[in-house]
């Protein structure tokens, strides 16, 4: 259950200014592909138009396809809702249902568009989802507590889980351990290394030592000034994108002589 | 100038004073005063109604509770409350069961459906509903509403009259009812508890709107999901907000009621009375005593007031494990 995303000449607006231009790449089926660049580069722009998210934002419109294998995401008649149940999405903050219980947060997505499930059902996936998430010997004994009340980084496998659950092609996750500590954010590349088992997995991260550690692929972003869209400068493997990249503007990006 | 001591700080294992500020002081003291004021001025409210209260139930001559008739000025005084405390209980549930559904619709259709170039001005709107004066809405109820809604109570009578509720005895008289009160103050309390749910709404975090999106929930999923329960007790107070309106409105109810001691269960009938239409309506006649009488029975008002108020508390409170305030 892994889907090979193709973007080919995608642009992304916010009104009348171009955020993201241009943009073609092909994400592999089960494994990790991430995202880096300077802030403001579009990065976690051109993320959120891979589930239709971008189009959420007020005066946010996309041009250009982007192929989930045989199904272009913003054809005619394609339910923007039915793309976000097939390409699931992790945030920057940890945001659990604060009302929800741990339990009731991994069962949301099930409880979506009207599924009846069977109790036992639901149990059994959100057991295995938490398991996924390497969280269920953790919470085990308090799925009714709420969610809110767990550390930040369980709080963010909490997501994983929730997202997880409702059996997703793919899996975006922005920045998702920039809010965390250094022990949570190991836990939650651990996972990743174990998810990709399953998902295709696509990371926005500032922290170029992570996307070297968790990812197979690495594509860099970058802007050529402030207002400028951003720009796809290459994709490749990322261990040849961290020692030996083809363009110049990728190896002082990651050599820290800019940005 | 000590960076170590900010104000209100004692340093660790220092017997010298804190440094303080002119402002720092001046601002306490300004703060402070303001406080015990508002509880000197609640706790002179408190003693003023309950001492003339006493005093007047102490001499009346039938019991407070239970009599219908408010006559304070017979001798020997008679008067109660009975009628009056059902109709204005029932009156405000009446619009509360009205408004608080349509508000919430309202305050929702603003803040997360229609698009901005209708929604600002809608909100204004809505802003500018809840600053009309109680007389005009009281006018408008009693001249264009009372009327307009006969046909209303002829319908209800026709069907529903089954129910024992809206069962009208005299099908001719006017609807000067409390179902009519109960609707113009509904009218009445819409834009308020509107207001106030708008600004909760407008206020859950972006984060859990996209949570519920990345899910892939719809928009109604999203609201029910994440919108609805993050404001739950923020509905909770505009209710109150608005519940204490339609309990302590006066010359709405005044123009509309026809006011007689007759405690009915059919709420079309013209029948009933509230507390603050009573008052209004009894004191310019009123002597000392009378005034007196009165003035219980608004203390009986402060006190449901207080009662409804504690009680939303208590329901806000036993869910604050799961609060998104604090998320």
């Amino acid at each position: 259950m892994a889907k090979r995303i193709d973007v080919s000449g995608l642009s992304a607006y916010y009104g009348n200014h171009r955020a993201i231009e241009d943009i073609s790449m092909t994400v592999e089926p089960r494994s990790v592909t991430a995202f880096i660049g300077p802030s403001g580069c579009g990065k976690s722009t051109f993320l959120r138009t891979l589930n239709r998210m971008h189009e959420v934002t007020p005066g946010g419109r996309v041009e250009g396809k982007v192929m989930l294998d045989d199904e272009n995401l913003y054809g005619a008649g394609v339910d923007p809702v039915a793309v976000r149940r097939t390409v699931g999405m992790v945030f920057q903050r940890p945001n659990p249902f604060p009302t929800m219980s741990i339990y009731d947060n991994v069962a949301a997505g099930l409880r979506l568009n009207g599924s009846a499930r069977r109790k036992s059902e639901i149990d059994g996936i959100v057991e295995k989802s938490l398991k996924g998430a390497n969280l269920w010997n953790e919470v085990k004994d308090r799925l009714n507590k709420p969610g809110a009340g767990l550390s930040g980084g369980q709080q963010q496998r909490l997501c994983i889980a929730r997202a997880i659950a409702v059996e997703p092609q793919v899996l975006l996750m922005d920045e998702p351990c920039s809010a965390l500590d250094p022990i949570s954010t190991l836990a939650i590349e651990d996972l990743i290394g174990e998810l990709k088992e399953q998902f295709t997995i696509v990371i926005v991260t500032h922290n170029m030592q992570q996307a070297a550690r968790v990812s197979d692929r690495t594509a860099f972003f970058n802007l050529a000034g402030v207002g400028q869209p951003g720009k796809l400068i290459e994709i490749d493997e990322t261990q040849r994108i961290f020692s030996n990249p083809s363009v110049q503007a990728t190896e002082d990006y990651i050599s820290g002589r800019f940005g | 100038m000590d960076i170590v001591n900010s104000p209100g700080e004692h340093p660790p294992n220092s017997r010298q004073p804190a440094v303080t500020r002119l402002g720092d002081r001046v601002f306490l003291g300004m703060s402070r005063g303001s406080g015990i004021l508002l509880l000197v001025i609640m706790a002179a409210i408190a003693v003023f109604l309950t001492v003339r209260a006493i005093h007047a139930i102490s001499l009346d001559h039938s019991d407070f509770f239970t009599t219908f008739e408010w006559n304070a000025n017979l001798q020997p005084p008679s008067f109660g409350i009975a009628v009056l405390a059902y109709g204005t209980v029932v009156s405000s549930l009446i619009a509360m069961i009205i408004a608080v559904p349509v508000s919430v619709g309202i305050a929702l259709f603003i803040s997360h459906y229609a698009p901005r170039k209708l929604a600002t001005p809608l909100a204004y709107l809505v802003d500018l509903l809840a600053a009309v004066p109680s007389i005009v809405y009281g006018l408008w109820g009693g001249l264009y509403l009372v009327p307009h809604l006969q046909g209303l109570n002829l319908w209800l009578n026709e069907y529903l009259s089954w129910t024992g509720i809206f069962h009208k005895s005299d099908p001719s008289s006017a609807a000067r009812s409390l179902f009519t009160v109960g609707i113009l103050l509904a009218i009445m309390i819409v834009p308020i508890i509107t207001n106030v749910s708008r600004e909760v709404f407008r206020q859950v975090p972006k984060a859990h709107e996209e949570a519920a999106l990345a899910l892939g929930a719809t928009r109604w999923e999203v609201v029910r999901m994440s919108v609805l329960p993050f404001a739950r007790s923020g509905i909770i107070s505009a209710s109150m907000l608005g519940l204490g309106r339609a309990l302590g409105e006066t010359m709405a109810v005044a123009t509309v009621l026809s006011a007689s001691p007759v405690l009915s269960a059919r709420l079309l009938d013209p029948v009933g009375g509230t507390f603050a239409q009573n008052i209004a309506a009894k004191f310019a006649e009123a002597d000392n005593f009378g005034r007196d009488a009165l003035i219980a029975s608004g203390l009986v008002l402060f006190v449901i007031t207080l009662l409804v108020n504690g009680a939303a508390r208590l329901i806000i409170a036993r869910r604050k494990e799961y609060s998104g305030a604090n998320a």
